[in-house]
């Protein structure tokens, strides 16, 4: 019998505050353990949740970005469980009302090839709510320790209906979360830092069955990786067990990294009875229905609304946008570069070119990752740069020698230009001397040329531009060796 | 409810995470029965439609505005009321899940 | 003046204005009294006097500046265990709690403090509060000052008890079920409970969050309603308190509102169960308010009969969740047995808490667990609204209720320690008030032929503390019970 996989995805997001879900106390990534704490955060005896506002307009403004109704009315419920990274042995989330109802996520396909656009399709979503992160445990050998910085970061839990059928599908949802979730400056979506969990829910069923099969669940899947190889790894476990003439167990699974195998961590008999009641320390919230259409009226372009714009208004090609709409912030850099010179394709392959090739070699050399906003270049370097080559002022070949000198220091193309007397030579009377030197010079080249050949111009042109330290305006050169052989 | 009610204590222990000796798990379990059966007076009254009262008094969207960060605990704080403590860490025996 | 540890707030405040003694002299002398009389009552867990007279001598320091801040700068109060001060024990009478000390204020301290308070020593209770005796503290039982073979009542048995015999000025205590009200009607002193919301719950360890409120023990219902008007307040680190739109003027309302009132009495609250000279005395009292020109309407408040079964089903529910932070990990009783985490858990908290405190514990969690919540828990929130608008019928025809505190006096210790349902009984009166959220006060209305004090209750409308303190006040000034005090 042929199976296929029914996955449904729970992602828990850090909801980028300066604060935490419940009280005023900071979050940052990596502070010293336990400086990040107040009365509240630890569970102190007497202390008493406050809602931050902060959070929940994020949360809103990222169910709105995701197509979700926003509730009316929401409210808070304890989730009861104890666990040693747990304060209060409950969970402060949304049960009953979440803040975010339905919504759905475009998603890309991989592409046949690396530079083919893939087949896009809708992931439908159940809901988003909003809740609070417990402390960070360390096991050592023969004890765990315990850091409470993490602990009440507010956390955006998205939850997929079961709507994917691979672990393509499923890495491919969270790429394009992940994307709309920066560009929405909610998260920072680093999964490596946490900012981003997964945990899958993985079923099988008959090809052609509408009935859910048995699921499983795989808990803090913590990279694109782990997501792949566990939901690959327990389709084939459920496939294999179907197929001996086995059950499936309901049951929460870890993904065993080093091993690459899951393996069980409790069965639903002994699984959480949460005695979930609604949290009498927190009132209610009725989202105001003006604020909520503001909110919508400030929402960014989704990166892949601005891909299709891209390659349809402005003509660019898919790999190009590809690139530029991985990022808002390279986005926009192009999109203020247009402002000084309308010339998209241009700006769009000197920043997907040029400059990212020059900010991933300042990466190489030690520091950390380079951003578009971290490099000594503005959209206006760019569009100037641009705009100089097409007025002919310099040529393209200048061009790249003055990208290297502004990335370097700063300075407007223009200046550098002009500071270093790069200007492209017009001077007819000057190139068509050289010209007449570089054809008396190379009899075999130009023989080659009448014969059809046109590239044996390219030998000709070699040492005018060399003797005009490349300042030759390409195009009047090109014209000019023609002309002169044409006539001679 | 109408039934006898009648506590499975070990399931509520553990849920709990209370440990009961069973001399306290037999006294408890009947006086909670008592109790439950006390409490089917409960099922005398009509609650259709009746909406449940969660707050004494509800308003709606009480918060805190401005994101502002606001003082935090030195880690001494904490490891000075901690039972056991490493490197202003929280020590606790092995977790395994 | 031997006799400055009986004397009221008003008396004292207008001997401290007119120069006719000091804040340490006060201080002192509830000091020795304390020392004199407490080894009887055991009303004390605690008490630092050098840290009392230090804050006293800085309230004659201010004072004599031309300072002073208002008729509480320079009174001794006594603060039940279950508030937390900064730098002191906060043990909630539970071994559970027994090295932690609190390194906050609870927002009703900060303000008392605010008035030039002096905070004193920390009051017996109930374990967390949880009992109607004070036979459930984990390090001794306080005795009632009128009979020292009874009970005070509970669980602010430590509060009442420490008035009654003169070992403080006024006191704090909690009441979630009764437990100011009931108590100070043991006692024979004036105890109250504000509407919900009124005083901030920050600091005060929850018991039942929708139902727990501080509140004051005094002398008199002058000083009740000056030591509420000091305390009230919308609380940003409680969401839950309340924001009147216009401030309360208690101290005006006492010497304006004259009456007469239409008072109610409910039928419910004079049948089964109730003692006989109960019965009489408050009958006496309402006859005497008719004298006076009241009016009494007979008011049916039908589903009173549910109260206990509707209080202990929320009350155990939001306990169980809230004494879950209690667990052997951050700073509560860690059993030496803890070899995982789950025995960690286990057995620090079947080590840590009392009796009661696990018995509520088990039955709060019972009737949140699946399968049960929507017969228990979802039933009894349904119900409560009913109770909550069976009052605000009521108080359609009525300016205030009489009731009642207790259906008895004191009994003796021991008589009902092993029968839960019955000792849950003893707060039949109480309980729906906290359900409904209203204000009520008990005052002092005579004595049981062996002398032991009975109390009456005054239930106010929601935010209506002026109407039910002139009413409180017209009966006290009228009667000398209040001026009596035990023979120890
Ligand atoms: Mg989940
Ligand atoms: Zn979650």
């Amino acid at each position: 019998m042929n199976y296929e996989a029914v996955i449904g995805l729970e992602i828990h997001v850090q909801v980028k505050t300066r604060t935490k879900m419940f009280t005023a106390a900071p979050y940052e990534y990596g502070a010293a353990p336990n400086t990040l704490t107040d009365a509240v955060v630890l569970g102190l005896p007497g202390t008493l949740p406050v809602l931050n506002h902060a959070a929940i307009e994020k949360c809103a403004k990222l169910g709105l970005m995701l197509g979700c109704e926003i509730a009316e009315e929401c409210k808070w419920d304890r989730k009861n469980y104890f666990y040693p990274d747990s304060p209060k042995n409950y969970q402060l989330t949304q049960n009953e009302q979440p803040l975010c109802i339905g919504g759905k996520v475009e998603i890309e396909l991989p592409g046949p090839s690396r530079n083919v656009e893939g087949e896009h399709r809708w992931v439908i979503l159940n809901r988003i709510h909003l809740e609070e992160d417990p402390g960070k445990l360390t096991h050592e050998a023969f004890e765990t320790v315990i850091d409470f910085n993490r602990a009440g970061v507010p956390l955006a839990e998205i939850v997929t209906e079961p709507d994917m059928s691979s672990s393509t599908e499923a890495v491919a949802f969270l790429n394009c979360l992940r994307n709309i979730i920066i560009y929405a400056g909610i998260s920072d979506c680093d999964m490596e830092k946490g900012q981003m969990r997964c945990d899958a829910n993985v079923s099988i069923r008959p090809v052609g069955s509408d009935k859910l099969g048995t699921r499983t669940e795989m808990k803090n899947l913590n990279s694109m990786s782990n997501v792949k190889a566990s939901i690959e790894y327990e389709i084939q476990r459920q496939t294999e067990i179907l197929e001996d003439g086995g059950n499936i167990t309901q049951e929460t699974r870890r993904w065993d990294v080093d091993k690459g195998i899951s393996f069980s961590l409790r069965s639903k008999e002994e699984a959480h009875d949460y005695r979930y009641f609604p949290d009498p320390d927190l009132m209610p919230v009725q989202m105001d229905r003006a604020r909520v259409a503001e909110l919508e009226a400030e929402l960014p372009e989704r990166p892949l609304d601005k891909q299709r714009r891209y390659q349809k208004d402005l003509e660019l090609p898919f790999t190009i946008t590809s690139v530029l709409c991985q990022d808002r912030e390279l986005s926009e850099f192009f999109e203020a570069a247009l402002e000084t010179h309308n010339a998209p394709k241009a700006i769009a392959n000197y920043i997907t070119n040029d400059l990212l090739r020059e900010l991933s070699a300042v990466s190489e050399h030690g520091e950390s990752a380079h951003s578009v906003s971290q490099s000594k270049l503005t959209p206006a370097h760019i569009g100037t740069l641009a705009k100089i080559i097409d007025e002919g002022v310099i040529s393209k070949q200048i061009g790249k020698e003055v990208f290297t000198e502004m990335f370097a220091t700063g300075d407007m193309p223009d200046v550098i230009v002009e500071k270093k007397g790069l200007e492209q030579s017009n001077d007819t009377g000057e190139i068509e001397a050289l010209c007449r030197e570089a054809i008396a010079g190379n009899a075999k080249a130009v023989g080659q040329y009448k014969e059809g050949n046109e590239k044996a111009l390219n030998a000709l042109k070699g040492p005018v531009m060399k003797a005009t330290k490349g300042k030759a305006n390409p195009a009047m050169l090109d014209e000019l060796l023609k002309k002169l052989i044409d006539e001679g | 409810m109408s039934e006898t009610p009648h506590i499975d204590i070990d399931y509520v222990a553990n849920l709990a995470r209370l440990d009961l000796s069973e001399e306290e798990k037999a006294k408890l379990g009947s006086q909670l029965d008592d109790i439950l059966g006390y409490f089917d007076k409960l099922n005398t009254v009509d609650v259709e439609g009746v909406e449940p009262m969660a707050h004494a008094h509800k308003v709606f969207n009480v918060w805190r505005e401005g994101d502002e960060p606001g003082e935090t605990y030195a880690p001494e704080v904490l490891t000075k009321m901690a039972p056991e403590h490493r490197d202003n860490q929280v020590v606790v025996p092995k977790v395994v899940e | 003046m031997s006799d400055l540890h009986f004397k009221t707030i008003t008396e004292l405040a207008a001997m401290l204005a007119a120069g006719e003694t000091t804040s340490v002299a006060i201080t002192q002398a509830v000091i020795d009294r304390t020392a004199a009389v407490d080894d009887k009552v055991k009303a004390f867990l605690s008490s630092d006097a050098d840290d009392a007279l230090a804050q006293a001598k800085a309230s004659d320091e201010r004072r004599a500046a031309g300072k002073a801040i208002g008729p509480l700068d320079g009174i001794p109060i006594g603060i039940k265990d279950t508030l937390a001060v900064k730098d002191q024990p906060l043990r909630c009478a539970s071994k559970m709690l027994e090295n932690y000390v609190s390194p906050f204020d609870a927002t009703c301290i900060v303000k008392l403090r605010e008035a030039g308070a002096v905070i004193w020593g920390r009051l017996n209770m109930d374990e967390f509060a949880m009992g109607s005796s004070t036979e459930n503290s984990a390090y001794h039982t306080t005795c009632n000052p009128w009979d020292l073979e009874t009970i005070p009542g509970g669980s602010s048995g430590g509060s009442a008890a420490a008035m009654a015999a003169g070992e403080a000025i006024a006191t704090l205590g909690t009441d979630t079920g009764g437990s100011i009200r009931q108590p100070a009607a043991l006692c024979g002193v004036v105890g109250m409970k504000p509407t919900y919301g009124l005083i901030s719950r920050y600091g005060l360890v929850a018991f039942a969050s929708s139902l727990d409120q501080v509140g004051p023990f005094a002398r008199t219902v002058e000083d009740a309603a000056l030591l509420m008007q000091a305390m009230l307040g919308k609380d940003p680190l409680d969401s839950t308190s309340i924001e009147q739109p216009e401030a309360p003027d208690y101290a005006a309302a006492l010497k304006e509102k004259k009456g007469p009132w239409k008072l109610g009495v409910p039928a419910e609250f004079f049948g089964e169960g109730i003692d006989p000279e109960v019965k009489a005395n408050i009958e006496k009292a309402i006859d005497w308010y008719k004298s006076q020109g009241c009016e009494i309407v007979n008011i049916s408040l039908p589903h009173s009969e549910l109260a206990v079964p509707v209080y202990y089903i929320v009350a155990t529910a939001e306990a169980s969740s809230n004494l879950a932070r209690f667990d052997g990990v951050r700073y509560t009783h860690r059993s030496e047995e803890s070899k995982d985490a789950m025995t960690l858990f286990t057995k620090s908290r079947g080590e840590g808490f009392g009796d009661e405190v696990k018995r509520r514990i088990i039955l709060g969690t019972y009737v949140l667990s699946s399968g049960y919540y929507d017969a228990y828990y979802l039933r009894a929130q349904k119900v409560r609204r009913l109770i909550l608008s069976d009052f605000e019928k009521a108080f359609e025809q009525v300016d205030a209720i009489l009731t009642p505190t207790s259906p008895t006096p004191a009994f003796k210790r021991g008589e009902r320690a092993d029968d839960p349902l019955a000792m849950y009984l003893s707060d039949i009166y109480t309980i729906s008030v906290n359900l409904a959220g209203l204000p009520a006060i008990s005052i002092p209305s005579g004595f049981t032929e062996s002398g032991l004090p009975i109390g009456l209750q005054v239930i106010g409308k929601a935010f209506g503390e002026a109407d039910m303190f002139a009413v409180a006040n017209a009966f006290e000034k009228a009667h000398d019970y209040a001026q009596q005090t035990p023979k120890l």
